[in-house]
This record gives structure tokens, sequence and C-alpha cells, in this order.
């Protein structure tokens, strides 16, 4: 097992990159703790499944490079490496019962069999395949196929790392659940480093302790499910995490204040350097309110969906949702709407630009 | 409600009388040749089972039909495993793709008794290349209107050249559709070259070799034009293979009789064969 560190990273499929749009990733600077759950998260194209590979070794970086525990494997094939990885559709050797299936990568190195043995059984109890071990790979459900390459990836005792390329795009919903569990069980049994890819937001938040979210190529943010819920740094993170998205308003600057239409919107702290560019305002639907006065909006759209309400509103031409318990205004109807200050972010072209009130405040006094 | 009625015979009907046109009538006819005997002007004498009894105990048939199986056995064994090979070694994407592809495909295009004649040509000791070249440049005796070992070699030479790329076409065809996924699985498992080609590819090729070995057992133990244009049978009888023997006692001897019961045996060889290899690969599948 080992911490990973990305250096300098950078990769282009091209072979000779000129501009910035030639490169799948741009520069990536990264240091991932040993036994950590980690996640990728960003839409189809965003660069994960590429990161993963140079992680891997099934890419090599264009510029930069990969270190395990300090030691640099940039050019290590993924078998000198010794990694695992499970990829979106389930990989199983048809001819081979489960058994073989799971025995398959320590065979290759030549481990003793009665080691062999005690290996596969313990992950095939882990994973609870073993009354499968004696069937025909083949002839496995796709839950349980998937099951066995992940049990592949697990079964030798010296990985460094583990990964998950989409494991679980081709898995029935109900079973999506029983695996992603099992899966963070096992990370907490085994203890090794893994990183898990998805665009599902869901997956991540729930595997990893920390997520890293992509975009265009480019890491936006890094942090844990609770700070990328609460801080979101760009405007991006705020609209794919989070269901329904954050509330992202124009606004324009006077003085300190911001201004959506002629009413002043209050946010949370002061503004960290100068705002050139779009500003715009930031807000969880979790944190919009209808109030007697306030922003004036007309209602577009209310469902219900079981646990709360959520509803879309207009300012202008400008959508913003909020979540109520109780009480839905009508379709059409005129509200108010009232932010909560201390979670309500300033955007300066996309990027967060406020403080939080107490941190900058501490700042003033030191 | 579920109405039934007989209306679906209808749609049937255009298939069953294609059919009937084109297998059937034709095929009954054979089997009406094969129990009588005629000597012209449309008179028949009814022999029963007799031409078939005489079949089974001609050394003149187990001899054409043991050329048979050896000619088929040999070009089964070098060109599917040939054909896998090329298959393996060509390259899954890029500008080389359809050139192979196209350059292979060639042979196949030809003419089967163009194939013959070019061969019959090429051979020529004097001024075939390749038999100038044998004889002038090796000094290696080889005339294969002489000699049936050189007859065979060229016959079996031919028909890897003329077929082979089907077995590649087919093979390729399978390997392709194997997802990146599984060779980047084996890299990671520590898989062996053999492995890769034992666990991933030759099962993942395996539908089609089974078509591939089917059509070309078919195709091989029917052949007909090719080996007649090139050798004719010849020397002697070494390469009178059970199609050109039934063209000779149909259209030689004019011997319809024992030329019918002679097909329809050599039918239900070619059928019963092609349904126990079949079924036992598709059995082996179920498990």
């Amino acid at each position: 097992m080992a911490g990973i560190t990305l250096s300098h990273l950078r990769h282009s499929y091209m072979p000779d990159p000129k501009s910035r749009d030639d490169y799948a990733l741009q520069e990536i600077n990264l240091d991932w703790d040993d036994g950590g759950a980690y996640a990728l998260l960003g839409p189809s194209g965003c660069g994960k499944t590429t990161l993963l590979n140079i992680i891997s070794g099934l890419v090599t970086p264009s510029e930069g490079s990969v270190l395990f525990d300090d030691r640099d494997v940039t050019r290590l094939t993924p078998e000198q490496r010794n990694i695992a990885q499970v990829f979106q559709f389930p990989v199983i050797y048809d001819t081979m019962t489960v058994y073989d299936n799971l025995a398959f990568p320590l065979r290759n190195r030549n481990i003793a069999e009665p080691d062999v043995d005690r290996r596969v059984r313990e992950i095939a109890e882990m994973l609870e395949v073993t009354d499968m071990l004696k069937l025909r790979a083949s002839g496995l459900a796709p839950d349980n196929k998937q099951k066995i390459s992940m049990g592949r990836g697990l079964v030798r005792e010296d990985v460094n790392v583990v990964m998950f390329d989409e494991p679980l795009t081709v898995i029935d919903p109900h079973l999506k659940w029983k695996l992603r569990s099992k899966l963070k069980e096992l990370h907490q049994r085994v203890r090794a480093t893994m990183i898990y890819v998805t665009h599902d937001q869901t997956e991540a938040l729930t595997f990893a302790d920390q997520v890293v979210v992509m975009q265009l190529g480019e890491i936006v943010q890094i942090g844990t499910p609770v700070e990328l819920f609460e801080r979101p740094k760009h405007t991006f993170v705020g609209h794919f995490i989070g269901s329904p998205g954050m509330n992202v308003i124009p606004c324009s600057i006077k003085g300190d204040k911001a201004h959506v239409g002629e009413l002043e919107v209050p946010f949370e702290g002061p503004v960290s350097g100068k705002l050139t560019g779009k500003t715009e305002i930031g807000v969880r639907p979790e944190f919009v309110s209808l109030v007697k006065k306030g922003l004036p909006a007309t209602v577009r759209k209310v469902s219900d969906i079981g646990r709360h309400i959520v509803v879309e509103n207009m300012v202008g031409d400008v959508r913003v949702t909020a979540i109520v318990e109780d009480n839905p205004p009508e379709v059409g109807e005129a509200v108010q709407l009232s932010f909560d200050k201390m979670q309500t972010r300033l955007y300066c072209d996309s990027w967060l630009a406020s403080q939080p009130a107490s941190t900058a405040g501490r700042k003033a006094a030191s | 409600m579920k109405t039934e009625n007989q209306k679906a015979w209808f749609f049937v009907l255009p298939v069953l009388l294609l059919v009937a046109f084109n297998a059937l009538i034709p095929m009954m006819t054979v089997v009406n040749y094969s129990v009588q005997e005629t000597f012209g002007d449309n008179v028949f004498f009814w022999q029963g089972l007799d031409w078939f009894q005489q079949l089974m105990r001609s050394d003149r048939f187990h001899a054409a039909l043991g050329r048979q199986f050896m000619f088929t056995g040999i070009i089964l064994a070098i060109e599917i495993p040939l054909g896998v090979i090329i298959a393996l070694s060509m390259p899954k994407r890029g500008f080389w793709v359809p050139v192979c592809l196209v350059t292979m495909a060639l042979p196949m295009l030809i003419p089967w008794n163009v194939v013959g004649a070019m061969w019959n040509i090429f051979t020529l000791p004097d001024i075939g290349l390749l038999g100038y070249f044998m004889n002038k440049v090796l000094h290696i005796n080889y005339n294969m209107t002489q000699d049936p070992f050189a007859a065979w070699v060229t016959i079996i030479t031919m028909d890897v050249w003329h077929w082979t790329s089907l077995v590649v076409l087919l093979s390729y065809a399978g390997l392709v559709s194997i997802p990146e996924a599984y060779y980047q699985a084996a890299k990671i498992d520590g898989a062996s070259a053999w492995s890769v080609f034992r666990h991933i590819q030759l099962p993942k090729m395996k539908q089609v070799l089974t078509i591939a070995v089917l059509l070309r057992f078919m195709d091989s133990f029917n052949i007909y034009t090719e080996p007649f244009v090139l050798t004719g049978g010849g020397p002697g009888n070494s390469t009178t293979l059970l199609s050109i023997d039934l063209v000779k006692i149909a259209l030689g001897q004019f011997d319809l009789g024992p030329a019918a019961a002679m097909s329809l045996i050599y039918f239900a060889i070619t059928l019963l064969v092609s349904w126990l290899f079949y079924t036992l690969m598709t059995r082996n599948d179920a498990n």
C-alpha cells in the first residue's frame, strides 16, 4: 500500500501539444495519503479516466511524474506498479470458474497454491460469493460478474492501490447501493488506498473521504463531501453536486455590496481579492426561503419529491429553486425570496470570491 | 381475445415454394434416379437399393472418400491455425488495417476456375514462375502432372492461398470486438501472452471460429472446380476427390443411377459431419 503524489502532471493525446486546448489534462499537483478512499468526480469527458489510467500506468503522461511513496513510477507498467483496477464493464475470464478467476492474479505471480486458496476463500467470503466458487463465471449476472472483477482487484495482499473506473454503471439500480456499501465496508477491512472514478455524485460522496471534482481536464476542487456541499469553490461544483444544484444568480457590485436588480443581497463575509469580471451570487436551494419581504419572483414549477418540496422560481429570467417543507405556493404566484446570509457566497468569474465571516474576523484580529 | 385462423400459411407459402423448387424437387429427382437404372430415352428400370449396396462395397468410392477426408483434414489443420495467427499479428487500428483487409480479401474475389488456371500456369515446369524456380533454380524435381506428391502439395497450397483469408477475416472480426478493458485487466492481473490468448482471445473468437471451420469444411469437402482445372484428378487418380469422381461417373460414364446414389451419400456425410461439429461446439457453450 502506498500514498500517491502527482507532481506537475499534464497529459495530451496529441504527439505535439501546443495550446492549452491540446491537453486532455491540465497541470495537476496532488498528494494522497496511504489507505485513503478518494473519488474522482466529473461529467463524461472531463479527463477523470485519463487521470486514473495515468495513475494505474495504462497511460504514460506527457509531462510530470507519478510517485508511490516517493518512488517515481511514471515509466513503470501497471504490473510493475502493483496496482489493481476494476473497469466499467465487468471483465471476466469466461472459460474459468469463479474460483479460478479470483485465483488468476495470484497464480500469475507464482504464489503457492495453499496461499492462493486461503486468499481466494477470504475474498469470496467478503464479497459473499462463496457459494458460486465452483460455477463457470460466464453464466453469472452482471452484478456478480462485477463483484468477481472487484475480487480480482482485492485478492492480492500487497497491492499499492485499487482503482475503480465507474464500476457500477452496468449494475441495476436496486443492486447499486448494495455494492456501494459493500465497497465502503471492503475499504474499511483491507485499508488499501482506493480511487473511485464516477460521474454520479451519490457514489462519490458516499464512498470517498475526499472527492476531487474535475471539469474540462482540470481539477476544480478537492475536498470532503461536506466542504463540496457547503463551500463550492467554483459554480460548476455548486451545480454538479447537490440535488437540485446550487442557484447561481448574476449580480452587480456597488461598493462592497452585491445587488440583484435594485435589491441588495447580503452574503457571508468580506471579499478576497479584486472583483474584476462577471460576479454572481451562489446559494443552495436548501438555504432559500419564501418570506413576506425579499427578492420578488414568480413560481414556475412545484415538485413534491417526497422528503420535501422543490419550488422553482423565476427572478427575471434567472431560475432560482427553493426547498420548502410544507405549504408550497401555487404555480404562477408572485413570491418573495430570502437567502440565508451565512450560506450565501459571492463568485467572481465562476470562482469563489467571498470568505466566511469568522475566519476573516480572525485574520483582521491577528 | 386471441383469434385463430390459418392466415399465417400464406406468409410462409412463398418461402416454401422457393425451397421446393430450388432444393426439394431437384433433390427428389436425384432420389428418383438413385433407385432406378436408365439407358436414356426416358426408360427406367427399378433397381431398389442396388446402387447404394454396390457403392458401399466399391473400392473406388472408398479411395475417393479417403482422399476427400485427407484433403479437408489437411487444409483445415493448416488454414485455421494460420488464419488465427495472421489475425493476431494484424494491426488493431490505423492506416494498415484496410490495406491488410483488402489485400487479403483479393484471392477470395477470383473466380474458382481462374484460380485453377492461374495455378496451373504458375506451376508449369518450363514456363511457370514456381515450376521454373523449383526445377531450374533450386534443382528440385517438381512436376505436378507426373508426381502425385507434388500434385497434392500444389492443390493444398492453392486452397490455403485461396481461403486462409476467410479464416483471417472472421478471426479478426472476433478479435476487434474484444473491449480494450480485457487487455488492460489482463495486464494488471499479470497474465502472460499465452494466458491472454488462451483465456481472452480464443474464447472470444470461438463463435466465429466455429463458423469458419464449418464453412471451410463444407466448401473444401465439396470442392470441385479448382483441383479439376489444375490436375483434372491426376496424375492417375491421385487427386480425384469425391466431386471429381462423381462427375466422372455421372457425365463421363453416364451412370446416372450410381451417380445419384453417390450424391445422396455424399450429401449425407457433409450434413452429418457439419451437424456433429456444430452440436459439439454449441453444447460446450451451454454447460
